[in-house]
């Protein structure tokens, strides 16, 4: 395992084998090999491109839900994590410390889609003893990825 | 008014640099893809900020001793023993500036009398000459190969020793060669120094930024150096700092005491914000130099790659955050490459020439940019290297 083949494709997963190559100091064998074994072992889940849905008509809108759910014997947390991971709607889920157990991000077409699946689908589930739904309303940045403003350069084009 | 007569004719005869109108065509062009800085992209770490925040909202608005905040003198001091393995007492020994170039100016003024020969390593940064000019010295320039990585070798200082020369001025990690002086250099540079009475300043103001894997060596801990060097150092470079203008030299009490005392004269104290900053910075930033230092590390590979990969010849340049390479191929001179490329492509480099004669034929790309950033410039530059071949 190569940490700073990690973090190079944290950064860009679009960098081409020759430019982690020559980035990281490793072969272009070598960074195949390791990229794919990472990838076999499950240590790289997946790529996804970092898109600013905003600029589309057809915008999604994300909510984040703060779910409270009564543990269960042995296995506490974890099944109902396991079902509410398993609807499509469903983009993200974490185990939190501090004021609830679960946090679900949600996506849809429009906040109503997104209200009614809470709703119709995490709020009645069985153990779930509460929900509180936040819409996300404008995403400044995301994964390290700036989607607002422009980060000017505002040193001079040329110095000594 | 008849100004010629008026003003100080050495200054006079200082000519503004040539490459400066290409400075301003650049200045004043849109969308032009830059290589050509000096400095760090990376933002102050936020923790020195707010060092710099807090010391204003306690208020301190004052001057400071003319030597700089004991507090910050006590840790330069503590790093110098750390890091470079000479000990300086904060006391007497160790003064802060504003920026490594004032220090630079003070050291030369306090060693340098009229008519004194002081000798430069080029190419480097462009201070040094004026500098020397300034306090009355005659600059000797000593021109560094690049078969040698642009390091000063013995037999190149020695053939330029004269019974007139007062000093050397050594600037490793190097702008804009990105050349290093590694330990056995320094010590056949030291070894010819020994005996003599030359002094050296030591511009390391790049000393944090190397990528061999071994620390900065400074000549000042080689047997028999500390009594006759000064050690510029500074915070611009190594915590992204350049427009907080503060910067330190450590030496021997005699020549630092001169020094201050043009300090004092001319400047008073460096800015306080900056020295609150600067505190902060050597006390915890360590974490941020090491992020940085793999940053440019990558960057620096990438683009030593990409020039390599188009035919402009580059050696591995270790230290600072330049790439060099030779621009001898096109049969341009470092002026008509940069200009061209700069019309037809929009991409602003360095001509080499602008750090000395010896630099010509090179260029001066930095990459204190991002990834993507350079990964442009150099396409760019890919296909202005196609645009000239089939010209001819």
């Amino acid at each position: 395992m190569n940490v700073k083949l990690l973090k190079l494709l944290c950064k860009n997963a679009r960098y081409t084998v020759h430019e982690l190559s020559v980035m990281t100091g490793l072969s272009e064998d070598d960074v195949k090999s390791q990229v794919s074994e990472m990838e076999k072992e499950g240590l790289i889940r997946g790529y996804k491109a970092v898109i600013d849905w905003e600029r589309l008509d057809s915008a999604m809108v994300s909510a984040i839900i703060e779910l409270k759910v009564e543990p269960q014997p042995d296995v506490g947390f974890e099944q109902i994590a396991e079902q509410v991971k398993k609807y499509p709607e469903v983009e993200t889920v974490y185990l939190m410390s501090g004021g609830y157990d679960l946090c679900v991000i949600v996506k849809g077409k429009t906040f109503q889609e997104v209200a009614m699946f809470v709703a119709k689908q995490l709020a009645p589930m069985k153990y779930v003893v509460s929900t509180a739904t936040h819409f996300i309303l404008r995403r400044y940045k995301e994964l390290d990825i700036e989607l607002i403003g422009d980060n000017k350069d505002d040193r001079e084009k040329i110095s000594f | 008014m008849d100004y010629m007569k008026l003003l100080n004719p050495t200054v006079v005869d200082i000519k503004p640099s040539g490459i400066r109108k290409f400075f301003d065509i650049a200045a004043e062009m849109d969308d032009v893809i830059s290589l050509g800085v000096g400095e760090p992209d990376f933002q102050t770490p936020w923790h020195i900020r707010q060092a710099g925040i807090k010391s204003l909202q306690d208020g301190k608005t004052k001057y400071t001793s003319n030597w700089g905040i004991l507090e910050l003198r006590k840790a330069v001091s503590d790093y110098m023993k750390a890091e470079i393995g000479c000990e300086y007492d904060p006391k007497s020994e160790v003064l802060i500036s504003v920026g490594g170039s004032e220090a630079i100016d003070a050291a030369v003024r306090a060693i340098v009398g009229y008519g004194d020969e002081v000798l430069i390593v080029q190419p480097s940064f462009v201070c040094y000459e004026p500098i020397v000019r300034l306090a009355g010295g005659v600059p000797v320039i000593i021109s560094t190969k690049v078969e040698n990585e642009f390091r000063l070798t013995a037999e190149e200082l020695k053939s330029h020793i004269t019974d007139r020369t007062k000093l050397l001025i050594l600037p490793y990690p190097g702008n804009p060669t990105g050349a290093i002086m590694e330990r056995e250099d320094l010590e056949a540079v030291a070894e010819a120094l020994r005996g003599t009475s030359i002094a050296v300043i030591s511009d390391e103001i790049y000393s944090e930024l190397t990528y061999t894997g071994n620390r900065h060596v400074s000549i000042a801990s080689l047997d028999g150096m500390r009594e006759r060097t000064v050690v510029i150092n500074g915070f611009s470079k190594t915590y992204s700092m350049t427009g907080w203008r503060l910067g330190f030299a450590c030496g021997p009490e005699p020549i630092l005491t001169q020094m201050t005392k043009i300090h004092q004269f001319a400047i008073m104290s460096a800015p306080t914000t900056s020295q609150y900053a600067a505190i902060e910075a050597l006390k915890n930033g360590r974490p941020d130099i090491e992020a940085m230092v793999e940053e440019y590390d990558m960057r620096r590979r990438l683009m030593v790659d990409g020039f390599n990969a188009l035919g402009l010849e580059c050696f591995e340049p270790k230290g600072a955050f330049y790439a060099f390479p030779s621009i001898k191929s096109t049969g341009l001179s470092s002026e008509e490459f940069c200009e061209r490329l700069l019309y037809s492509k929009k991409v602003a480099i360095v001509p080499g020439n602008a750090f000395g004669e010896s630099g010509e034929g090179h260029v001066r790309a930095s990459y204190c940019y991002s990834v993507d950033h350079i990964k442009e410039a150099i396409r760019r530059i890919g296909e202005f290297l196609e645009d000239i071949k089939n010209e001819g």
